[in-house]
């Protein structure tokens, strides 16, 4: 596998007006370039990073992250990590699903988690804890209930 | 032979299938209590008659965000609670967490301790898969025999994690840069034992299975998943091998110290139930090649660096620098990884954990699809998961 630079100069010339930014050795993504940088990433016959690994999201309280790790299966090299931001009022993010299978429940898990929301998901519910609980419990902003009080 | 416990029954506005007879979907809930779902896991199954036409897992009923209490907890504090994740596997869990860590903090780990790393993980592996094909007999309606003759071996291998660690099943053996204790002096003895009968108990089982009439009826052409649909999934671990996919992070990775052991990855042609069993097997038999080598190479010297001695000795001042790191290793369901961001304090301002048994549920229901009830038991069995993981 390349360097990470090597790997950013490849892509922004290959994709048309995708800009990276490099943070260590992840590729800071534009969320509107997200998904075309994953199919570039899966398709293209040097990269073919055909497996999702691990989609999760962090709270960085000024902003969310959603992080992606991509490796492949056929080539056997990686990962190559994707980060995307988006604010916390405006907490919106193209789901890689329709192009990874394997996100599928790992973005239901973010969402269920931070609260990201995947544009484009096929079935985006909450996935561990019940419908109807009204807040993100791994956003750094929640307070859990108060243990001593019996509500209901 | 198969009861399905709790029954909930309700009309569905579904297309109804062309027939002349007035028929109707029936939905039904498999669980959350039921013995064939492993745990307290609920698959919400519409049936046409006996066919599965869509099957949807419904999960968190375990659910204690194991990820949220990290946060709050030292490093250290989180490798006991790394044990409860996949009880089976306590071993693996902890290598996978010890290898992030120090993939985030940059601790090196002595020659020793790798192969002390290496052996607990290898035999982990072996009580996994021979839980699994005991348990996935249960579900074939082999009530409890093959999963006795599982017990009997399983339990040597924990009598050796007792000894080694002082508990059986909640090890919390590994530490950063190294493993907990030294292995006692009766060790290697105990350990030469297993793995010389192994290979005989492994002979006995298969002779009473692999050739098995019934089994193999019941399993072969069973929940067959084809390989692009596994990799595109993100399967790993024996239930994407079976599909021929030649993917071992052992391998691939080389994480520890695998690449100087000589074994092969065992892969299935067809993708189904039989095959996951059967990689399965091979797959003990490479584990025990694994085991009779790191016995033979295993060297003297440090069971622990002295960096990660000192971090052991007081977590609060173990502050790993600022950044991120993702760790992962070939356990025995799959790929275990874990996602740590520091921010330079002695908590993780981020841990998150991807679960194997969680992610290769995804493609559950293309298994499943134009399967009979009886075989969707099966083919969730042979997924192999955990509830204490699948819902962390």
């Amino acid at each position: 596998m390349e360097s990470t630079e090597q790997i950013q100069k490849d892509l922004e010339q290959k994709i048309p007006a995708v800009k990276l930014q490099l943070e260590r050795d992840a590729f800071l993504v534009d969320r509107k370039d997200l998904i075309a940088v994953a199919r570039f990433l899966k398709e293209n016959e040097s990269y073919k990073m055909d497996y999702v690994s691990c989609v999760t999201g962090v709270d960085y309280k000024e902003y969310l992250e959603c992080v992606y790790h991509l490796y492949s299966m056929e080539k056997k090299h990686g990962p190559i990590v994707l980060k995307v931001r988006a604010t916390k009022e405006d907490a919106k993010i193209p789901s890689l699903t329709p192009t990874y299978r394997g996100a599928e429940y790992q973005e239901r898990e973010a969402y269920d988690m931070i609260g990201i929301i995947f544009e484009g998901h096929p079935d985006l519910r909450r996935i561990l804890m019940w419908d109807g609980f009204a807040h993100y419990p791994l956003r750094k902003d929640y307070v859990p209930e108060d243990q001593d009080i019996l509500d209901k | 032979m198969f009861v399905i416990w709790l029954l909930v029954i309700s009309r569905t506005e579904m297309d109804k299938p062309e027939t002349t007879l007035d028929t109707q979907m029936l939905e039904v809930n498999i669980g959350p209590q039921h013995p064939s779902t492993h745990g307290v896991f609920r698959m919400n199954v519409t049936l046409d008659g006996e066919t599965v036409v869509r099957l949807k897992p419904a999960m968190g009923y375990l659910h204690r965000n194991h990820e949220k209490i990290a946060e709050g907890a030292s490093y250290l504090a989180s490798m006991p609670f790394t044990d409860r994740l996949d009880y089976i596997c306590s071993m693996t869990n902890n290598l996978a967490y010890a290898i992030a860590v120090e993939k985030l903090a940059g601790i090196e780990v002595p020659e020793r301790a790798q192969y002390i790393r290496v052996i607990m993980a290898e035999l982990t592996r072996l009580v996994n898969h021979t839980l699994l094909v005991g348990f996935l007999l249960n579900d074939l309606g082999a009530f409890f025999t093959p999963t006795l003759y599982a017990f009997r071996e399983r339990e040597k291998i924990l009598d050796l994690f007792e000894a080694t660690s002082g508990a059986r099943m909640m090890c919390n053996y590994m530490r950063f840069g190294g493993v907990k204790a030294d292995l006692h002096p009766g060790f290697m003895e105990k350990l030469k034992e297993i793995v010389e009968n192994y290979p005989r108990f492994l002979d006995e089982f298969e002779k009473l299975l692999t050739e098995n009439e019934i089994l193999m009826s019941r399993c072969q052409h069973v929940g067959i998943l084809p390989k692009h649909l596994a990799v595109d999934a993100s399967a790993t671990g024996p239930l994407l091998r079976a599909s021929g996919v030649d993917y071992d992070i052992r391998k691939v990775d080389g994480y520890s110290i695998y690449p100087r052991f000589k074994f092969r990855v065992p892969l299935g042609s067809v993708g189904d139930v039989y095959d996951r069993y059967y990689v399965r097997i091979l797959e003990m038999r490479e584990s025990i090649k694994i085991l009779e080598q790191a016995m033979k190479e295993i060297p003297p010297g440090e069971f622990i660096s002295k960096q990660g001695a000192t971090g052991a000795k007081s977590p609060r001042t173990f502050r790993p620098p600022k950044g991120d790191a993702y760790g992962r290793i070939e356990s025995p369901k799959g790929e275990l990884g874990f996602y740590l961001v520091s921010d330079g304090t002695p908590n993780p301002y981020r841990y998150h954990v991807r679960p194997p048994s969680f992610i290769n549920l995804t493609i559950l229901e293309d298994m499943c699809l134009g399967c009979k009830v009886a075989d969707a038991i099966i083919i969730l069995g042979s997924v192999d998961i955990v509830l204490g993981e699948v819902d962390r």
